[in-house]
């Protein structure tokens, strides 16, 4: 017999054996990086309840998705940071004042409904996040309470009973009208709107982080709110129309939207030519409800109908493998 | 030239640990143990029993069809002819001789000089090629001289492949920096052979040293080129090289030929230098002994049926090994048993600590789609794996399973370290064992 020198304890396993330093955890960590301006700018707008919601809403999302884990006896896998993106995304795109049993709900729709009955990350259909606020949509009321920013004690840590509210850019542009705070207000963010999506110009410097970290690529966000300016730039419902399609890009959820939602991998298409029809889509979408449909903002809804068109557009622009016959082009 | 192909990653090279040291001569063992399995193809028939006599670079085991010869690397006595380990993990028929350190040199081994390698014609260049147990020694170990033979009259171009991009691996890198000459005197031969002109030497970027030492052996008459191409992996993988050198696409399912190329590895061309002047059997090959936990890496010259065990000896290491891989740890295979020897095709010996361990329970794919990106052959990976989870061959092949070259490009980029390149082999196989089942 064949003598065995020395006894390792080696491991057997399918090339390859060394891994790139980039998991779903550090991903998940350059997204969180990139929100943070975001956040602080929220506190700094709105007070600091802005930073009670969005830690209430990450502690619930963490909660249902181990709960759900520990009841189905799953490996808790809470460690990818997933829920935590999740649950900031779902502050952002809530009201200041939102009561938190209500967001508590929101969690529990947004993972144990959305993300986790669907087979846990990467399995659900539609942004988990957008899914919550969706739902919590249900009281009306309370998710378009909207607080005037730089009022002292605006939010109040417990009580919401004795804010000043205000009317959001958004809201007047649903009037066809042009808002009364200025464009650049509505740029660096101190406008009444959703705890996380007022500040265009803060939700860009996380993107400009994402995209050196190549965490995403523009195609998405570029065809989405380029869309939006191209269509509010053609059909303006308000003079002048370099002014409304401004208004359009910096109010509301746009720039949230396109950059951290649109972008969310597993509800977004995976080829190149997917993404840009998806972000169109996104685009087109949008405006059409903001103009006509109910509601001042279009964005979630947008975002939302739109992955659910994810499995059509993964079908298009699909690779040419190598070395596949090329079709006689030399005629 | 497109110099570049699609998609590849940048892992770490780690080539500093053995890419400053000298070829050494490595001791020999007492006992070698010499494989009949060393080539892809049929098995060789051993032609030597127990108690025989054998003598440096003398044929031990031959056979019929699509075989190499191989050859005794030491001289001695033949301990038993048995079943042993081999680095694919299985065991295999094996030659074990008994090293008697005498170096006795096998009659048939004599070197020809300039004039008589004039003299030959190339159907006499092949079969010294075949008689000397020449295969292809990246690690695929094809039969040079049906490479060769199935080349004739289709080949239009050459190209040397030293591009070793594996990480850890410097073998090829040394032999073009120590003995570029014998590379292109084998090179030559195999213009010769195909009746070319001219040749590409492709090689990446990252071994300038390497690629001046070649240069520096080059004048215009001779037709060769060097090709520095930008370091990725997998720039050494063949199509991809090709791709890179002459801008053509190897049609899926097809073989070089088909697009008028010709690949061989650095070593190869060495070693054919070796057995057309020297008279020398492919016996010995340099081996990179490197990795993480290594504490004196090395790029040994060493006969063919070294053990592991003794490869891990002579570099010593400072923890106890998490992996042990014949190869690189892009593509190499893990090895369970060190009493496994050398073949042609091993180019290195990996040893990773356990800091290199990355599996996860329940893996969960993102669709973030960087395994698309970097998939050199274009696939889309992502949905392979889902195919493979269907289950219906179909699908597999929809996605084109049977292109994938399982170089991991895409697994080592998986943020979600989904074990890609495990499941498409298997997928392989199942499109495999469906054809084979309806056949019957």
């Amino acid at each position: 017999m064949a003598q065995m020198k020395y006894f390792y304890e080696l491991t057997i396993s399918s090339s390859p054996h060394v891994h790139s330093p980039v998991t779903t955890q550090t991903i998940m960590r350059d997204v969180l990086i990139a929100l943070a301006p975001a956040l602080v700018g929220s506190v700094v707008f709105f007070g600091f309840r802005a930073l009670l919601v969005t830690l209430v809403s990450v502690a619930a999302c963490l909660f249902w998705e181990w709960g759900y884990c520990k009841v189905m006896k799953l490996n808790v896998k809470v460690a990818d940071l997933s829920a935590v993106v999740t649950g900031v995304l779902l502050a952002f795109v809530c009201p200041v004042t939102i009561p938190y049993w209500t967001i508590v709900l929101g969690a529990f729709f947004a993972i144990i409904v959305v993300k986790m009955l669907f087979g846990g990350l990467g399995k659900n259909i539609v942004n988990p996040a957008l899914a919550g606020r969706a739902f919590m949509f249900s009281w009306p009321v309370l998710m378009s309470t909207w607080v005037k920013v730089g009022f002292e004690n605006a939010a109040g840590l417990g009580s919401t009973a004795d804010v000043v509210t205000a009317a959001t850019p958004l809201a007047a542009l649903h009037q066809f009208q042009l808002p009364e705070t200025s464009v650049m207000a509505s740029f660096w963010g101190n406008v009444g709107g959703c705890l996380g999506e007022t500040s265009a110009a803060l939700l860009l410097v996380g993107f400009v982080y994402l995209l050196l970290r190549k965490v995403i690529t523009a195609r998405i966000p570029v065809a989405f709110i380029g869309t939006v300016a191209v269509l509010t730039f053609l059909f303006p419902m308000g003079q002048p129309r370099i002014e409304w399609m401004l208004y359009q890009l910096f109010s509301g959820g746009l720039m949230l939207g396109a950059i951290f939602m649109a972008t969310d991998y597993v509800t977004s298409p995976l080829t190149r030519l997917g993404q840009i029809v998806y972000g169109i889509g996104c685009g087109a979408l949008t405006v059409l409800i903001r103009y006509f449909g109910g509601y001042p903002e279009g964005v979630s809804y947008a975002i939302l109908c739109m992955n659910c068109c994810v499995v059509l557009l993964d079908r298009i622009g699909r690779p040419v493998k190598f070395g596949a016959p090329k079709k006689e082009a030399a005629k | 030239m497109a110099f570049s192909f699609f998609g590849g990653v940048h892992p770490k090279e780690n080539k500093f640990y053995a890419c400053d040291k000298p070829i050494q001569e490595f001791p020999e063992p007492d006992i070698l143990v010499i494989s009949m399995s060393q080539h892809i193809g049929a098995p060789c028939k051993p032609l030597v029993k127990k108690g025989d006599m054998v003598t440096v670079g003398q044929k031990i085991g031959d056979n019929q069809g699509l075989c190499v010869p191989v050859h005794a690397s030491v001289s001695g006595k033949v301990k038993s002819v048995e079943a042993r380990a081999h680095t694919n993990g299985t065991t295999t028929m094996s030659v074990v001789i008994e090293n008697d350190h005498l170096g006795t040199l096998c009659e048939d081994c004599k070197p020809r000089t300039q004039e008589e390698v004039d003299a030959l014609t190339p159907e006499e260049l092949m079969n010294i090629i075949r008689e000397g147990g020449i295969v292809g020694m990246g690690g695929a170990t094809f039969p040079t001289h049906v490479k060769l033979s199935s080349g004739l009259g289709k080949v239009d171009t050459i190209i040397v492949n030293a591009g070793e991009c594996e990480p850890y691996i410097t073998s090829d890198d040394r032999l073009c920096r120590e003995m570029p000459a014998e590379l292109i005197s084998g090179l030559k031969i195999i213009m010769k052979i195909l009746g070319l002109n001219t040749a590409h030497i492709g090689i990446e970027d990252n071994k300038p040293e390497a690629a001046k030492a070649l240069q520096a052996q080059l004048c215009d008459a001779d037709g060769i080129t060097v090709d520095v191409l930008p370091a990725k992996y997998p720039q050494g993988a063949e199509k991809q090289l090709i791709y890179a050198v002459t801008g053509r696409e190897v049609p899926s399912g097809g073989l070089p030929a088909a697009v008028g190329c010709a690949v061989f590895n650095a070593a190869t061309c060495k070693a054919i230098h070796d057995v057309v002047y020297e008279g020398m059997p492919l016996i010995k090959r340099v081996v990179t002994v490197s990795g993480d936990i290594v504490m004196e890496p090395k790029n040994l010259l060493v006969p063919i049926g070294t053990s592991f065990n003794d490869l891990l000896e002579a570099v010593g290491h400072s923890e106890n090994p998490y992996k042990v891989i014949s190869g690189g740890p892009m593509m190499g295979a893990t090895q369970y048993d060190l009493s496994a020897p050398t073949i042609k095709g091993v180019n290195a010996v990996t040893i990773l600590g356990r800091k290199n361990k990355y599996a996860v329970e329940r893996a969960q794919c993102l669709r973030c789609g960087k395994c698309i990106d970097a998939c050199p052959m274009k696939l889309m990976p992502v949905l392979m794996y889902k195919a493979l989870q269907s289950g219906e061959v179909e699908e597999m092949k929809a996605v084109h399973m049977m292109d994938c070259i399982e170089c991991g490009c895409c697994a080592y980029t998986c943020p979600a370290s989904v074990p890609l390149v495990l499941a498409f082999r298997s997928g392989k196989q199942v499109i495999r064992n469906a054809a084979a089942a309806a056949k019957k």
